[in-house]
This record gives C-alpha cells, sequence and structure tokens, in this order.
C-alpha cells in the first residue's frame, strides 16, 4: 500500500463561504459548446431558426461516453459554428439568442408518489436524458457510472463534498443550502445502485455545511439507508476520486483502473444535486452554482448560472469594472483551472467558479535548476516522482520518463506548488504523455 | 479590460524557494560559527571569511565564463558551501589554504559538472577532501580553546591516545581542540533544530548515520564487544556537523525517504570503518563522499511505492 501525500495550500475560502447562492439573470445570448463533458460531443438536433425553451434539447448523446444538452435560455438558435471553449480553445457551439421570457420546457414538480414508483431502469433514462455529467470538473458523464457491466458488484457510494481546490465554495453552499435535497439524491442513486454502504466525505472547513447534513440525515426515517457523514482533515487533493477513496475506505484504485474496479462509485454533491433535480423537477442540467472570487472581494459571490452564459456577462452580473488592474482570470480553481485569454467563453457543465486575479497573484516564472529537494516526491498524492518525469522531459528523454509512470499523474498541481524552483513539473508530466502515446 | 496573462496551472505557489531554503541553511550554521569564534578566537572568523570569498569568487567566475546570470552568485549555495568548508578546517591554519579550497571546492565539486543541482559529491567535502591530501600536516594541526594553556599543536578527541580525558560535557559544549565548525555539539544542534522545524531537512539521513555510528562503536569499540563509548563516538568528531549539514545536501543526496536511510546507514558504516580500523581519526568525510558516489544507484533502488500498484 502506498502512502498517499497532501499538501495545504492556503485555502482563500472565507472570501465566498459565508455568501448564500445568488441567482444570475439568464444571458440574452447564450454559447451552448457541444464538447461540454469528457467523451465525444454531443449532435445537434436543431437548426438554424428553431425556436427552443428552457430546457428543451438541442443536441443529443453521441455514443456511450457522451451527454445529451439542452437549452439554458428560451428563444432562437441563430447558428451553429465554432466558438471559443475555456478549455481546449475552440469547439462548435450552439448559439442561442434570448427572447427575454424564459419560457420552461419541462414539468417543475411531481408527486412523490410517482417518484416512489420509478424503476431503476426509469430513473437511469431520466438521468440520461438530463445530460448530467460529473459537476466537480471533469464533467464524466454519469450514466457510465450508475451502469456498470454486471460482472463489476458496486459495494461502497462515496458522496465527495471534500471541495479541496482552493478559492471555491460552491459545492459547500449548496450542501448548507440543499441538505434536504441533496440526501434525497444520495437515496435515489444508492437504490439504483443497490448499495447499503454509502459515505458522504465533507472536509472540516465547511463545519457548517456537515452539520447541515448530518441533521437531515439525523432525520431520516428509520427504515431509510443512512448516510454516514464523514467530516475530513482539510489537506489537497482530497477531492480526488482515488484520494478520496484512500482516505475514506482506505483502499486503492488499481493503476489504470476506475474506481468501479473495486466497488465504488464517487460522485460529486453538485452532480448528486442535479440528479435531484432531474427526478423530482424533471429538470433538465442547465444551469449550476459556481464561485466568483479571486483578489476582488467585492465582487465575490456564489452564484446560479446559466450554462453558456459568456465569462463577460458573469463579471458584469457581478459588478467587476473593467478599468481595474485585472491579471488573471482562470475558469476552475487555482491548483487544475484553465488560464483565459479573454472572457468570451462561456460557462459549461465542468466549470466550478471563476477567479479574477490582481498582480498580487503575479508568480516567479524564472525556472531555477532542480535542486533534488524531494518536495515534489513527498507532495505528490500518487506516489510518484514527479522531479524525475519532468526533468527526463525537458530532456526530450522520453522513455526514461516513461518508467517513471507518468499516466498515473492525476495533473492536481502539487509538484508545481511546491517546486521551490519554480519548475513547471505538472506541463513537462503532461508533454511526457503526450510525447509516449505519439 | 486589460491584457491578461494566460500562464499554464497552478495558479498560486508556495513561498518556499531554492534561494531561502539555502540561505535558512546559512543561518542555521551561524550558531556554530559564532561558537568557533568564541573557542577560538578571531582566527576562526578570518578562516570562514576567506574560505566564503572565495567560493562566492570562484562561483561568479565560472557563471561568467559559462554565461549564466551573475546574479545566481548570491544563490545562497556558494556561501553555504565557503561556511561548510570553514567548518571543516583547523581554526588556525595559514591563510592560503581556506582560498585554494574554496576554489577546488567550488571549480571541482561544483561547477566542472555543471553548477548547482548537478554535481555529485559535495563540494565542501571535495574541497576538504583535496587540502586534506595535499597538506596533510596543515590539516591536522589543531588548536586548543583560548582558555587552555598550551595554545597550539594538541591532538582531537578522536586521536587513539588522547580520548581518555574528555568529559562528555566538554564534548557537548565544546571544549576540545577540533574543526572550528564540528566542536560545539550544543551550537550544530540549535542549528539542526531550526533546519527539522521548518521541515528543510528531515531526520532520515542524519538519525540513520548517527545511529549506525553509535551502534557500531558500541559494538565493535575498542573497550571489547558491546563495551564501546557510543556516545563519545557521536558527539567526538565531526559527525554531528557531516550527519545534519553535509550528508543532507540536496543535491548530492537520494530522493526517498526509503533511499535517505540507505544512504544514513550506509555513511554509517563507513564512517565507524574508517574511525575504528582506518589510518585516519575521523571518518565522515570520506563516508559522505563515497555516498555521494552512490547515489544514483540508491535512487534506483529506493523508488516510492505508488497509488494503485498491485504486487502479483
Amino acid at each position: 500500500m502506498a502512502s498517499v501525500n497532501f499538501i495545504h495550500p492556503p485555502d482563500y475560502k472565507d472570501i465566498t463561504k459565508n455568501k448564500k447562492i445568488e441567482t444570475a439573470l439568464p444571458p440574452k445570448k447564450a454559447i451552448l459548446l457541444l464538447s461540454q463533458h469528457t467523451g465525444a460531443p454531443s449532435e445537434p438536433v436543431v437548426s438554424v431558426g428553431d425556436s427552443v425553451k428552457t430546457g428543451s434539447l438541442i443536441a443529443q448523446a453521441k455514443g456511450f461516453i457522451s451527454s445529451n444538452l439542452h437549452s439554458s435560455i428560451s428563444g432562437k438558435v441563430v447558428t451553429i459554428e465554432d466558438s471559443p471553449h475555456p478549455i481546449i480553445g475552440l469547439s462548435r457551439a450552439i448559439i442561442i439568442e434570448s427572447d427575454g421570457l424564459d419560457t420552461k420546457a419541462y414539468l417543475n414538480s411531481v408527486s412523490a408518489k410517482d417518484i416512489s414508483a420509478l424503476s431503476k431502469e426509469e430513473i437511469m433514462t431520466l438521468i440520461k436524458e438530463a445530460g448530467i455529467v460529473g459537476l466537480g470538473g471533469a464533467a464524466f458523464p454519469t450514466l457510465v457510472k450508475l451502469n456498470p457491466p454486471p460482472a463489476k458488484k458496486i459495494i461502497s457510494l462515496i458522496i465527495n463534498g471534500a471541495e479541496c481546490e482552493p478559492f471555491l465554495t460552491c459545492d459547500h453552499r449548496l450542501m448548507l443550502e440543499k441538505s434536504k435535497e441533496i440526501i434525497l439524491g444520495v437515496q435515489l442513486v444508492a437504490n439504483v445502485l443497490g448499495v447499503k454502504n454509502i459515505i458522504i466525505g465533507i472536509e472540516e472547513n465547511k463545519l457548517d455545511a456537515i452539520e447541515s447534513i448530518k441533521s437531515v440525515v439525523f432525520r431520516m426515517k428509520a427504515d431509510d439507508l443512512k448516510p454516514k457523514v464523514v467530516s475530513l482533515k482539510t489537506k489537497y487533493p482530497q477531492g480526488g476520486e482515488k484520494q478520496l477513496i484512500k482516505t475514506l475506505l482506505n483502499k486503492e484504485v488499481p493503476s489504470g483502473g476506475l474506481p468501479l474496479d473495486i466497488g465504488i462509485v464517487v460522485i460529486n454533491v453538485q452532480t448528486i444535486f442535479a440528479i435531484y433535480e432531474a427526478i423530482y423537477l424533471r429538470k433538465p442540467l442547465y444551469e449550476r452554482v459556481i464561485t466568483i472570487s479571486g483578489g476582488f472581494p467585492n465582487i465575490a459571490k456564489n452564484i446560479l448560472v446559466r450554462i453558456g452564459t459568456p465569462i463577460k456577462d458573469i463579471l458584469d452580473y457581478c459588478g467587476l469594472n473593467p478599468k481595474l488592474d485585472i491579471y488573471k482570470i482562470v475558469m476552475g480553481g487555482p491548483m487544475t483551472g484553465v488560464a483565459q485569454s479573454n472572457s468570451k467563453a462561456p460557462i459549461i457543465k465542468g466549470t466550478s467558479g471563476i477567479l479574477v486575479l490582481d498582480k498580487k497573484f503575479k508568480l516567479e516564472e524564472k525556472e531555477l535548476e532542480c535542486i533534488r529537494c524531494s518536495r515534489c516526491i513527498e507532495a505528490c498524492p500518487v506516489g510518484l516522482m514527479p522531479c524525475m518525469i519532468g526533468l527526463s522531459s525537458k530532456k526530450a528523454k522520453f522513455d526514461i520518463a516513461s518508467s517513471y509512470d507518468p499516466f498515473d499523474c492525476i495533473e492536481c498541481g502539487s509538484c508545481s506548488f511546491v517546486c521551490p524552483s519554480n519548475i513547471p513539473l505538472v506541463q513537462l508530466i503532461k508533454l511526457a504523455k503526450v510525447k509516449i502515446k505519439a | 479590460m486589460n491584457k491578461l496573462t494566460v500562464s499554464q496551472s497552478p495558479h498560486i505557489k508556495s513561498n518556499q524557494t531554492t534561494k531561502n531554503i539555502m540561505w535558512a541553511v546559512v543561518w542555521s550554521l551561524v550558531p556554530a560559527g559564532i561558537a568557533g569564534i568564541y573557542i577560538f578566537g578571531i582566527s576562526s572568523l578570518n578562516v570562514m571569511i576567506l574560505s566564503v570569498l572565495s567560493c562566492v569568487f570562484t562561483e561568479a567566475l565560472f557563471l561568467k565564463f559559462r554565461n549564466r546570470n551573475p546574479k545566481t552568485v548570491l544563490d545562497g549555495s556558494a556561501i553555504l558551501t565557503g561556511l561548510l568548508l570553514a567548518y571543516n578546517l583547523p581554526p588556525q591554519i595559514p591563510f592560503w589554504i581556506p582560498v585554494v579550497g574554496g576554489v577546488v571546492s567550488i571549480a571541482l565539486g561544483k561547477q566542472i559538472f555543471g553548477g548547482l543541482g548537478q554535481n555529485i559529491f559535495n563540494p565542501a567535502l571535495v574541497g576538504r577532501a583535496f587540502l586534506q591530501i595535499s597538506w596533510p600536516v596543515y590539516m591536522t594541526t589543531w588548536k586548543n580553546p583560548r582558555w587552555w594553556p598550551d595554545a597550539v599543536s594538541s591532538a582531537t578527541p578522536l586521536a587513539k591516545e588522547t580520548s581518555a580525558h574528555f568529559s562528555y560535557m566538554d564534548l557537548f559544549l565544546g571544549n576540545r581542540a577540533g574543526s572550528l565548525g564540528e566542536v560545539c555539539v550544543i551550537a550544530l544542534i540549535i542549528g539542526a533544530l531550526f533546519l527539522l522545524i521548518t521541515k528543510i531537512i528531515s531526520l532520515h539521513i542524519p538519525l540513520s548515520f548517527i545511529g549506525t555510528v553509535g551502534v557500531i562503536t558500541w559494538v565493535f569499540g575498542k573497550d571489547g564487544f558491546f563495551k564501546g563509548d557510543f556516545i563519545f563516538n557521536i558527539m567526538a568528531g565531526g559527525l554531528i556537523l557531516g550527519a545534519f549539514f553535509m550528508a543532507t545536501d540536496y543535491v548530492t543526496s537520494p530522493l526517498t525517504k526509503k533511499g535517505k536511510i540507505v544512504f544514513g546507514i550506509g555513511c554509517g558504516i563507513l564512517t565507524a570503518i574508517i574511525r575504528l580500523r582506518g589510518s585516519y581519526p575521523e571518518g565522515v568525510c570520506y563516508a559522505i563522499l563515497f555516498m555521494n558516489a552512490a547515489v544514483p544507484i540508491i535512487d534506483r533502488f529506493t523508488k516510492t511505492q505508488k497509488y494503485g500498484f498491485i504486487k502479483k
């Protein structure tokens, strides 16, 4: 068994952790990228000129690892073209202009009796139709997790409320404000998987959320399956699926494998909430909670936004003065997020936050020699030797790099974070992966 | 909106820098330096200054000829080498010895390998070994503490004929002859504690190194099986200085914890063998240099245990 290392970056969560979730106005124009998720892009089912409602299906999953996409506003499809993508640079998108009405295309409430009558298959179909993907960041289609090959028996369900990335508090607020709904969602997923062992893991920098979830669990009926709520020491990257499994169950997912290979499914809390909405409200996934934070506390918020809203619109809504000295805009958390070259790209399903950073966050760029201090080795949550992969990769010795298992790297950024010589280790490891595959 | 900076993640970083680390080690050596000056007088300070200046100057020269940023000379690493070299020299040595030692340390010990991070051997120990072989008489002419009646040419406690009349307290406080930075154990321990608390070094190397020397000198000591004076052996020579400040040098020690323990044990065995059976009274310097050479092979066989690796 490997020992799992963690780091303790400053968490910056005080900026937004006490701010209630606000609802942003729907955008005038929504850019709905067809690559929202891990896997094949969805295929448009609407054409230019079509009218759509909020929640109408506009593109459907293509293949098993893919996902449906719904309109996040009501209005007209104006064009389908290549648009700026916050992570991969460019992707095809369906662009919809709002009619300002925000007419809903779904039921918005279902009676409790109808829900208890649903079969597993029906629940899975609803989740599939709602276009639900992992909202923790990777945007892996959720249905794939709920539908394991028959040979793999699922024993444990882990609900990931760790939210270990600094700055981000969207999952924190959601757990606090929607505890009941989350527990209902957990019950649905537990039923579909047929598991008895359910664990909700939350880091202890979110005590109020832990209390809130615990009190809902406490008030559950006696014959209900009660999840175990576990308070975790705050450390990064504990929210990584494999790291969370190690902390909670002291089990390791085999190298190259998935949690379901050892009978475990891990689902993020916000994904659970989306599942709740998909079943209880028949609402497709077209909006999510994100955190706006960074170096300007006056714009910081937890905010419910429509997928496809351009970053600029959200920052305008938050009251960002464009004359301010903005240094960097990052989509996602500070450890793994992607710096944006402009604010045109839209929110996608995997977006958990937008950070607007000022000059305080300017980093020393000058790279020095590796002094073999082994801080990266002691930081790596996978037990790799990042300096060995990184330095071989830098010298283009990819055969040596490959002998240090770069493919087990989860790209959490811990090694780059701790390196006193500013060596961009994660990037060098990513480079090694690309070169070795080629 | 003004121009945005695009850079790779992560977008926050720890504030520990290579320069800070080097300077922290320099600071951690200050108590032992002060003790050296107090015990042996101002000549200790002269040796330290000459050695540091020689190292810094040589480093600057090399950086210039290798077209490197001249500011790098103040990254603390050359100063550290100079200081460590001085700590390994007798306090009243002729002025040109630390100068030559500094040039050799930086030139042959560090820069010909490619500078910081590239050298195989601990640069200060390369310098010391060179001086020891070239001018053995100067390198073994010791000075007594200022308050002793006879000032010069006594022997260090480890020299076999003198060891009897030193109390542990003398050794602990530095009331003895020896290299100028190695004699005051308490001052070295204060510096070492600082490095341990700030997590600049870990206990893996010092503990396995000192522990091994202790065990071997206890079992095979000259007073018979399991009767050796291991406390004396731990405090009497350069072991504390070597184990905490030289063997832990990042560049020339193994990467993983496992490797560090192997390295420390190796250093300990070699030190004890040289002390008990060799013709030199002291073995720390050569033990570390030998083990430096073994680091690549230790690294190869002491890789980390990675997550999700199932033994078949």
